[in-house]
């Protein structure tokens, strides 16, 4: 028998708020990985609305490209309004 | 081998630094091992750990302590879930994990294998053996691994209700009658010491643990645990007007911890090697529901590959 595939399940937990990822669980398909997600996932109003999406189709960055990826970032200190001096006179800025 | 070790190194230095490691993240194979080990081990103690109380649910003595143990075991169930699924983000599979369970391979918590005698045990159970359980669960809250790690934050945000549930369910009878108090003694009595070996072998007999320890895959070591569990039992025995059963058990003010007697572990490796009153019966009834169920699995699917099937016929 073929296995239930693997579904990552995202909870949107109120209106006004991202969906985030919760953690993952099988199913035979989509719908029942919504079913499956409300029980496991839900069971003391942690959500308002699901997202379900089979595991095999989400590509994740390589950590070993972390640096490459995310380092330059670090010097850019000129991105953050602190960069900035001012004169303390100036107002709502 | 001198790449290996950087890695190790840097691994190590990683851990050092209080980061949580992510599954796709080099880790050294003992440390994968001993993960997949604890974590499909703890996911199949929350799974067969539904089987005692499940026991009682059709015998609860009102409708309000049915719903709430219902609830227990189905938390249980989602608990068991959330732990194969971090298992199964290092590359182990459901179907290898519950093949070793019901082969006998993997271990799950021995305590599972005393019997439910009366429905003071279910109290018993969720005050004690779930008290021990979150002792080691809150510690493991702060593994190094970060799906671990989440997985505890969430079981422990719903296990308290358990504890809570048994507690009340002991206070109450302890009200009622001094027949009910007896049977919540008696139920003490059985339940006490298999707590007590929850928490695994003394750390001098336990040779993985300061592998363990240093990965930080365990924060806190069993007799550090074991020590923390009784004495925030005892005062919660006390309100009971309970007796624990143990000569020894004393408030040694010099530690400041109290004291107890020596936990009979030939008894303990007597159950973790199959031979405790319920290990044939736990197993079986895994093994069957497992078995029994494998036409709705197999329906589920087959009905999900129609419907997709359909659903291709009809946009071509």
């Amino acid at each position: 028998m073929k296995d239930w595939p693997l579904f990552e399940i995202f909870i949107r937990s109120k209106n006004g708020l991202n969906h985030k990822h919760v953690g993952s669980l099988h199913a035979a398909d989509a719908y029942m990985a919504i079913q499956n997600a409300r029980d496991v996932y839900t069971r003391r109003n942690e959500g308002v609305s699901i997202w379900v999406v089979e595991s095999k189709y989400i590509t994740a960055s390589n950590p070993d490209e972390s640096e490459a990826l995310f380092d330059p970032a670090a010097d850019k200190v000129y991105r953050h309004p602190t960069f900035y001096e001012l004169p303390d006179e100036l107002k709502h800025m | 081998m001198d790449n290996i070790n950087s890695l190790e190194a840097k691994f190590q230095q990683r851990i050092d630094d209080e980061e949580k490691i992510e599954a796709r993240d080099w880790m050294p194979e003992a440390y994968r091992k001993t993960l997949v080990r604890q974590i499909s081990q703890h996911a199949h103690s929350e799974i067969v750990g539904m089987l005692p109380e499940g026991n009682w649910i059709t015998r609860a003595p009102s409708l309000k302590r049915k719903l709430a143990l219902l609830a227990k075991i189905q938390d249980e169930a989602g608990h068991g879930l959330y732990l194969y699924s971090a298992a199964e983000t290092l590359g182990t599979s459901r179907d290898e994990m519950l093949d070793q369970l019901h082969t006998g391979k993997a271990k799950y918590s021995s305590i599972f294998n005393y019997p439910t005698l009366t429905w003071a045990d279910i109290g018993a159970i969720g005050w004690l053996v779930d008290g021990a359980a979150i002792m080691n669960q809150v510690a493991l809250c702060r593994t190094s691994y970060g799906p671990y790690a989440r997985a505890m934050v969430r079981i422990c945000k719903e296990e308290s209700f358990h504890q809570r549930q048994g507690y009340d369910i002991l206070l109450t009878m302890c009200k009622s009658s001094d027949v009910q108090k007896a049977m919540v003694q008696d139920a003490v009595n059985r339940w006490w010491w298999p707590s007590l070996m929850m928490f695994g072998p003394n750390d001098s007999e336990s040779p993985h643990s300061a592998q363990s320890l240093l990965w930080k895959i365990k924060r806190l070591s069993n007799d550090e645990l074991r020590q923390r569990f009784v004495d925030m039992t005892v005062p919660q025995a006390e309100i009971l007007g309970i007796r624990l059963p143990d000569d020894k058990l004393v408030y040694n003010a010099g530690r400041g911890h109290y004291d107890f007697g020596d936990i009979d572990w030939e008894e303990f490796w007597q159950v973790v090697g199959g031979n405790g009153p319920c290990n044939k019966q736990r197993l079986q009834a895994r093994v069957r529901a497992h078995e029994e169920g494998a036409w709705v699995r197999e329906a589920a699917m087959t009905y999900a590959e129609k419907i997709r099937s359909k659903k291709e016929t009809s946009a071509a």
